[in-house]
């Protein structure tokens, strides 16, 4: 039964495609019939939801190998769709989008980066990982290096990098919960913690992989239609990608004509919190060399560090599988992310442009404020006009937006039905959801493999040991949701600080593992706890107006952070005597594909 | 030399080889992207506005690929291939 699952994929996800399109039909249908916009975005939020739980239900196991890893037999291009929702979190769907259109060229560093990173992934680590054949990233630091401590050095690292990354996860959740199902953002955090949790707590890794593929489906529908649909809607192309050069070089222009005029702080102490105006041009480069170069640099690192992208190769069938799934995994990242530049440079334009129906740069204010659109947005406070110069039109400075409204507003503004607005909802929440699982379960089964299993009670059955990961996994989501009810960073700020914390402490450890046989315990440890502590010191300084050094900011501390990793790691390691022989045999053992795997 | 020793220069000449374009592609050419962004790329978009939302990305794809065959092919080589039913 089990072989026919994996032979039936393609015609299993095949039909759930086909039923999930049917869905976005009927609700199209339900529309013109007169559905109201709010039971439309629930029944896709509902119904989205429902099938990702049902999934994980039948995914239910009381296998260790299934539970930690899926039983090593996701085959190479589902294994890259997981990956694939697995790593575009909340983030990356409803704020990417939003921050290539207010900060242009020094944020399209993030797209270099956190693409670039799989290339480090494919060559320095995966396929030895996958070798090892270890349940967690801390299995193979432990038993690599030896001894409890550098095992539970790495789960503090993987803790503090992913903690920071889940919480804003459960908090995107929360936020398009809370506007698809018309709650208060409070009870919409747990809404969609409970939602992450019945894809995750019955199967462990199994039920995440297979809702992880639903989720890659839904989400990269719900980012790639309203993208080509604008596209036509306003006349700038079919496809998109290939067709927007008039459209960038026009917003080029309307720059020019408009001027980024500056507003004084007193007129900025008006606008909402979080709502930004068009500051920086678009497609010109408008940051330095380095500023740019950094940051792609420490997501890269942070790519390669995070446990939750790693561990998704330790369920390939083989080390060959491992290699082709990375470039799987990033050819589906890349249908996403090469759009999202497309639908800032569309939203921008229909926007700014006079000469469009949509444009709103230029005419008068009252007329702005007379929109259906602008007072649905305005309410929900992701969009705000002022008329600071007092001349009755709206100029390019008068205008703010919310980050998150260019992926969830610009829909509507193009005149597109409300349909493929809870299309978006529905793909929002599958992107934050994948990500959350992924993270709360690397988490739950690094403290339940390798510091309860392996550290407290080496002879607990496999009953036991699932029924102490699924409770970690509970109080860990719990955890999660308390923090983020608070609301303390903004969705991006705390995502960007999970690589730099994740490459401080892991980067070097994890490669040098593999590629420098000299490597051993004592290296590791330094590496892993001055690294971290250095990178946490860095940001903490940073942040109460420390000056910084050699333009490291608190979005690529892990720079300096792993630098000091690297430099203690290797200084201790050759101070200290080298690693046994058995060490030595078992570093071997995982350069080479074929025979056993090491654990 | 053993042939795990071989094996090994190998993948490393290899992985040498992978990070050099990788680092083209997501640091070099940055150092260059004033310049470079007064000059048309595919499709018209400017040049470096090209690389960074579709050039460095596909061809980290491309790339990841390419080494994915090139690993199997000496891996092969060398006798250390997985069997197919590993």
């Amino acid at each position: 039964m089990k072989g026919n699952f994996i032979d039936n994929l393609p015609k299993v996800y095949g039909i759930y495609t086909g039923g999930f399109i049917g869905f976005i039909i009927i609700m199209a249908i339900g529309e013109q019939m007169g559905m109201t916009a709010k039971a439309i975005g629930i029944c896709f939020v509902a119904f989205t939801i429902f099938i990702y739980a049902l999934i994980g239900w039948l995914s239910r196991t009381a296998q260790a190998d299934a539970y930690y890893v899926a039983g090593r037999q996701v085959p190479t291009v589902f294994n890259g769709m997981a990956t694939a929702a697995d790593w575009m979190s909340g983030a990356s769907f409803v704020a990417m989008a939003g921050g290539i259109y207010f900060k242009g060229y020094g944020y399209m560093a993030l797209l270099v980066g956190w693409t670039g990173g799989y290339v480090l992934v494919a060559t320095l680590l995966a396929p030895y990982l996958r070798k090892f054949g270890c349940y967690t990233v801390p299995d193979f630091i432990g038993t690599r290096y030896g001894g409890n401590l550098t095992r539970l050095l790495a789960v503090i690292v993987l803790t503090v990098a992913s903690f920071t990354y889940v919480t804003a996860q459960i908090n995107a959740t929360g936020t398009i919960a809370s506007v698809a199902l018309d709650i208060p953002f409070q009870y919409a955090v747990y809404v969609g913690l409970v939602s992450i949790l019945l894809c995750s707590m019955l199967g462990g890794m199994r039920g995440v992989t297979w809702t992880q593929v639903a989720q890659y489906i839904v989400l990269i529908i719900a980012y790639l239609l309203p993208v080509f649909w604008i596209s036509n809607e306003i006349g700038a192309g079919f496809f998109p990608h290939f067709m927007l050069a008039d459209e960038v070089a026009r917003i080029g222009e309307l720059e020019q004509q408009y001027g980024f005029v500056k507003n004084s702080a007193a007129d900025l102490a008006n606008v909402p919190k979080g709502l930004a105006g068009i500051t920086k041009a678009h497609s010109a480069v408008n940051a330095t060399p380095w500023a740019f170069i950094s940051l792609a640099l420490a997501m890269m690192m942070g790519t390669a560090s995070l446990p939750h992208v790693m561990m998704r190769y330790f369920t390939t069938p083989s080390v060959k599988a491992a290699r082709k799934s990375v470039g799987w995994s990033l050819f589906f990242i890349f249908l996403l992310y090469s759009s999202a530049p497309m639908l800032a440079t569309l939203s921008k334009l229909s926007l700014i442009d006079p000469t469009l129906p949509t444009g709103i740069i230029g005419k008068s204010i009252a007329e702005v404020q007379a929109i259906d659109w602008y007072q649905n947005w305005n309410q929900a406070n992701l969009m705000f006009v002022s008329d600071f110069n007092g001349n009755g039109t709206l100029e390019l400075n008068e205008f703010f937006m919310g980050g998150k409204a260019v992926v969830l507003a610009t829909p509507e503004i193009a005149g597109l039905p409300y349909v493929i607005s809870g299309l978006v909802a529905a793909g929002g929440m599958a992107a934050a959801m994948s990500t959350a699982d992924g993270l709360i379960l690397a988490i739950a089964n690094a403290i339940s493999h390798d510091v309860y299993f392996k550290m407290i009670d080496p002879k607990a059955e496999t009953a036991k040991r699932l029924t102490v990961a699924r409770v970690l996994l509970v109080v860990i989501g719990f955890a999660g949701a308390t923090i983020a009810a608070m609301e303390i960073q903004g969705i991006l700020g705390s995502v960007i600080w999970a690589f730099d914390f994740a490459m401080s402490g892991l980067f070097f450890p994890l490669v040098l593992g593999v590629w420098w046989k000299r490597a051993n315990r004592e290296g590791a440890i330094a590496g892993m706890a001055l690294g971290l502590i250095s990178g946490f010191a860095y940001l903490i300084w940073v942040r109460n107006g420390g000056s910084g050094f050699l333009g490291i900011t608190q979005l690529t501390f892990g720079i300096f952070g792993s630098a000091v990793s690297l430099v203690a790691m290797v200084v201790v390691s050759l101070m200290t005597s080298a690693p046994n022989a058995a060490t030595q045999k078992m570093v071997d053992n995982v350069r080479v594909p074929s025979g056993r795997s090491v654990i | 030399m053993s042939k795990q020793e071989q094996h090994w220069e190998k993948t490393r000449g290899l992985l040498f080889v992978t990070l050099a374009i990788w680092f083209v592609f997501s640091i070099g050419i940055f150092l260059f992207g004033a310049e470079m962004n007064e000059v048309g790329g595919p499709f018209g978009y400017p040049l470096t506005y090209w690389f960074t939302c579709q050039g460095s990305l596909g061809i980290f794809v491309i790339l990841i690929f390419w080494f994915a065959g090139r690993q199997e092919k000496i891996d092969e080589e060398f006798g250390f291939a997985e069997r197919e039913d590993d």
